[in-house]
């Protein structure tokens, strides 16, 4: 049998071939035919990185060079994929939980056209591939190819409604946003090339002794720059709750599982560079808890609940970057895969539950729905219970290997990371209780048509439901189990494993019941507060809050409005004056030239033979009277 | 000043003026003949340079045969009616500077090589001799030689498929 | 005789045959002054020829003996280009009843 790491570019390839099949087809494709493509090529490659998930396991690594992608004097850039434990795992992550968001998709997606829904697969599909190619590329430029490509789908499925103009802008702030960061990874891969001369992992990895402590900063923060534009940290956040605008699945894939988590798949990548610059790990640990802090304050008093959810992931993946930034690469790789699951199935559920309220996405005009969409309810609830953190689900052995983390290295990151993780159990659980607890406040029209979404939809919830809750296990801490963490054992060829515990057991497991407590209380309060939800107008910090602490106005004041005050000017003075002017002055000179030059063709030989005959002479003098 | 020096010298001055005179002479039938001039004139040159069997040649072929052809095709054409006019004067002027533009970039360029001061053997030296080159011709360039004959085989076919009515 | 007077002489000539060219319109005239040009060239290459059999002879008895052989195999292609050139001359006097090449000016268009 034929080793499962030959056939590695099968993975990526068959994406492609359904977003080239799908997108090219749409037009006469059906759309059942336009779904089964469309999922069953997720599926195969799923297949495929579970075969090469089992080898990686066995203890295999493998890197494929294909073809020489940039060969410039001396620096070469193969074409080449690396799987290893890192890569396969979140191969296992993009495909298993793309697969299932597909499968979600082919009913949620139903009214579209025709058209309208191979557009959407393809770019699904299409947004897989450059996702693959993102974590199997064996050096930086795959990378980048990879996270230009997910960019880009995420900008076509945001705004994938592109009727209303609400939506397209929405897709060009994460766009613009996105690029900001992309300028920062782009000049740090080109900070290496020129340091290091290679941008392959392996060999970057094995040179970085040329690097003095400045390099590795400057490189390590440009890079963190790239990693908080895609994945949403202070300061570039603000395009991820606008990104909701996009179809409800598009959030979840894209924007809650897969996607954001590029920048953590980037530092933990990274992580040999990252622990040459303490500098940058501080910074990005700080940046990480204050985007986990601000954006759970936000989520407080939001009432769109795509936009809670919005939040919430920006807060938890504030979280996972304070787990980079405090060295535990494996802890923020543990959440990111417990993060996919439980976030996607709350999107996937808040999606179900939009379905069920004919569109509406206000929790103030919801309530009350537990007893008529159980399904829904259920799964939302194992899902909000993920997230704040409750033994034994998933999030709880995840959030608490960061918590302990941060712990070892600095108290204080672990006293306000800790209000943070309550913030997070309260903010979900007011959404569960708000849309799902209390009488219901919406017309008697939605009233009338609430129901339970089809088969197709609630499957992937309790699919996800189930990951939800076992997701954790594979970390289990080893105070529960002998011979628990099983996934840092894993990722240890690629993330050294942490030898020493600084902390005893019975303190970890005192750590543990705080942040459980923590997370009970929230939910206690969540419960005495929004057990019966009535609208009311908020006031003082709650209206600063609802208002996302002004943060869109701020950069709408400092930074949008000069720069269209400054492309005014050019408008109207540079552009008028000065481009026009040169551009038909240009045109212009040609003109003239030309109407001067035809007269040369003359089509009379004896001056064809007059022009030969001074050009003789002028190459004879060039030749000999002006070389020196 | 021994007398091939004096030959050099006269023939030289007969070759330029006959020259100039081709192209300056109003009549073409003129030209013609002056063009004779210049070929007598080189092939003294040659004669001096011990070539005697290009010079020979040079005369049967070009002064004889060639200026023949020249003079049959004034004889076929009115060459009265194809008198040029006198318009675009500057255009003569523009070439007639061109020529000497050119001349001038000539002669500077090549004033100071480095063979200047070699000699070219003059009245003795027998590799012009017809033997000579004859068992040159007919030994290493046999082949050139014949294929030649294919040159003015298909130039024959051609000028006569050109010359037809139709 | 130094070469280079035989250099000088063939541009010379060369030139004048490149100004009659350029000054005349009349095409056999044009041909005419092809035929001075290829002349001054052959003249070159015989002095040429000549200058090397000086100063090989004692090498080799036939050096420089090529050159004259060029010039043969010149007048060769010039004399059939004669014959192919004159008769496209009386063919196109027998079209457009001039030989002024002006009068062809069918490049231009």
């Amino acid at each position: 049998m034929q080793n499962a790491l030959e056939l590695v570019y099968w993975i990526p390839l068959l994406p492609l071939l359904g977003f080239l099949i799908n997108g090219l087809g749409r037009r006469y494709l059906s759309k059942s035919l336009i779904s089964i493509i469309g999922c069953s090529v997720i599926f195969a490659s799923f297949i495929l990185s579970c075969w090469v998930f089992m080898e990686v396991k066995g203890g295999n690594s493998h890197v494929a060079e294909y073809f020489n992608f940039i060969s410039v004097g001396k620096l070469i850039i193969p074409f080449a994929f690396q799987v290893d434990a890192l890569s396969s795992l979140f191969l296992l992550i993009i495909t298993g939980v793309g697969f299932i968001i597909h499968v979600y998709s082919t009913s949620y997606m139903k009214e579209e056209k025709p058209e309208h829904f191979g557009r959407y697969f393809s770019f699904l599909n299409l947004f897989i591939f450059s996702m693959l190619l993102l974590v199997m590329g064996a050096n930086y430029v795959i990378m980048f190819m990879g996270w230009e490509g997910v960019g880009l789908c995420s900008y076509l499925l945001i705004g994938y409604w592109f009727k209303n103009n609400d939506f397209n802008k929405a897709a060009n702030k994460a766009f613009i946003m996105n690029r900001i960061g992309d300028l920062g990874f782009l000049i740090a891969v080109f900070w290496l090339i020129a340091k290091t001369g290679t941008v392959t992992y392996a060999d970057v990895f094995a040179n970085v002794s040329k690097l003095n402590s400045t390099d590795a900063t400057v490189i390590t923060l440009l890079l963190f720059i790239g990693a908080a534009g895609k994945s949403a940290q202070i300061p570039l956040y603000t395009w991820l709750p606008d990104a909701m605008a996009g179809p409800t699945p598009v959030s979840a894939l894209i924007h809650a599982a897969t996607m954001v988590t590029a920048g953590i798949y980037m530092i933990a990548r990274s992580n040999v560079l990252y622990s040459l610059s303490p500098l940058s790990m501080n910074v990005v640990a700080v940046v990480g808890l204050a985007t986990a802090i601000l954006a759970a304050t936000i989520a407080l008093k939001q009432n769109d609940i795509k936009k809670v959810l919005a939040y919430s992931t920006v807060s938890q993946l504030g979280f996972m970057f304070l787990a980079l930034g405090v060295g535990a690469y494996s802890a923020a790789v543990f959440h990111v895969m417990t993060h996919a699951f439980f976030k996607a199935l709350l999107f996937l559920a808040a999606g179900s539950l939009i379905h069920a309220m004919s569109g509406e996405q206000d929790i103030c005009n919801m309530g009350g729905l537990s007893k008529k969409i159980k399904i829904t309810y259920i799964t939302f609830l194992i899902g909000c219970i993920a997230i704040a953190g409750i033994p034994p689900f998933s999030g709880f052995f995840s959030k608490d290997a960061i918590l302990l983390s941060a712990f070892e290295n600095n108290k204080i990151l672990y006293v306000v990371a800790l209000f943070g993780a309550g913030l997070t159990a309260f903010y979900m659980f007011r959404l569960l209780f708000v849309a799902f607890t209390g009488n219901f406040r919406g017309t008697e029209e939605q009233r009338h048509n609430v129901h339970e979404s089809p088969a197709s939809m609630t499957i992937p919830l309790i699919v996800l439901a189930i990951l939800s809750i076992i997701g954790g296990f594979v970390g289990i801490p080893e105070v529960f189990m002998q011979g628990g963490e099983k996934l840092n054992e894993f990722l240890a060829p690629v993330i050294p494993l942490k030898t020493e515990h600084l902390v005893s057991q019975a303190t970890e497991l005192s750590l543990m019941g705080l942040s459980t407590a923590t997370g009970v209380a929230a939910v206690v309060f969540a419960w005495f507060f929004f057990r019966n939800y009535k609208r009311s107008e908020a006031g003082g910090l709650g209206k600063i809050l609802e208002n996302k602490w002004y943060v869109d106005e701020l950069y709408g004041k400092i930074i949008v409005n000069p720069l269209n005050k400054l492309g005014d000017f050019f408008n109207s003075v540079f552009e008028g004056r000065v481009i026009d002017s040169i551009v038909n002055g240009v045109g212009k000179v040609v003109n003239y030239t030309s109407r001067q030059l035809r007269l040369l063709q003359s089509g009379q030989v004896g001056n064809y033979i007059l022009l030969m005959v001074l050009s003789m002479v002028l190459i004879f003098v060039l030749q000999f009277f002006l070389r020196k | 000043m021994n007398i091939t020096q004096l030959l050099f010298w006269f023939l030289s001055v007969m070759a330029l003026f006959s020259a100039l005179m081709v192209i300056t002479s109003k009549n073409p039938v003129y030209s013609v003949l002056w063009l004779i001039m210049v070929f007598f004139a080189i092939s003294g040159h040659y004669f001096l340079l011990n070539a005697q069997f290009l010079a020979i040649v040079n005369i049967i072929v070009y002064a004889g045969a060639i200026m023949v052809l020249f003079l049959y095709v004034f004889m076929l054409i009115d060459v009265r009616k194809s008198s040029e006019p006198q318009k675009y004067r500057w255009i003569r002027l523009a070439g007639a500077v061109a020529g000497g533009c050119l001349l001038l970039v000539l002669v500077a360029a090549l004033r100071n090589i480095d063979i200047k001061n070699q000699l070219a053997e003059v009245k003795t030296g027998n590799i012009g001799l017809i033997k000579n080159l004859g068992i040159e011709l007919f030994t290493n360039y046999v082949v050139p030689f014949e294929i030649s004959s294919i040159l003015f085989l298909s130039a024959m076919v051609g000028a006569v498929m050109i010359g037809k009515k139709e | 005789m130094p070469v280079n007077y035989y250099i000088f002489l063939s541009i010379a000539l060369f030139c004048i045959g490149i100004a009659g060219v350029l000054t005349r319109r009349n095409a056999i005239i044009i041909f005419m002054c092809i035929e001075i040009m290829l002349n001054a060239v052959n003249l070159m290459l015989v002095a040429f020829s000549k200058m090397h059999h000086l100063k090989n002879a004692a090498v080799d008895a036939t050096a420089g003996s090529d050159g004259q052989i060029f010039v043969f195999f010149i007048m060769v292609v010039a004399a059939a280009e004669v014959s192919v050139g004159l008769a496209i001359i009386v063919m196109m006097y027998r079209n457009i009843h001039s030989v002024d090449v002006n009068f062809l000016n069918r490049l231009k268009h």
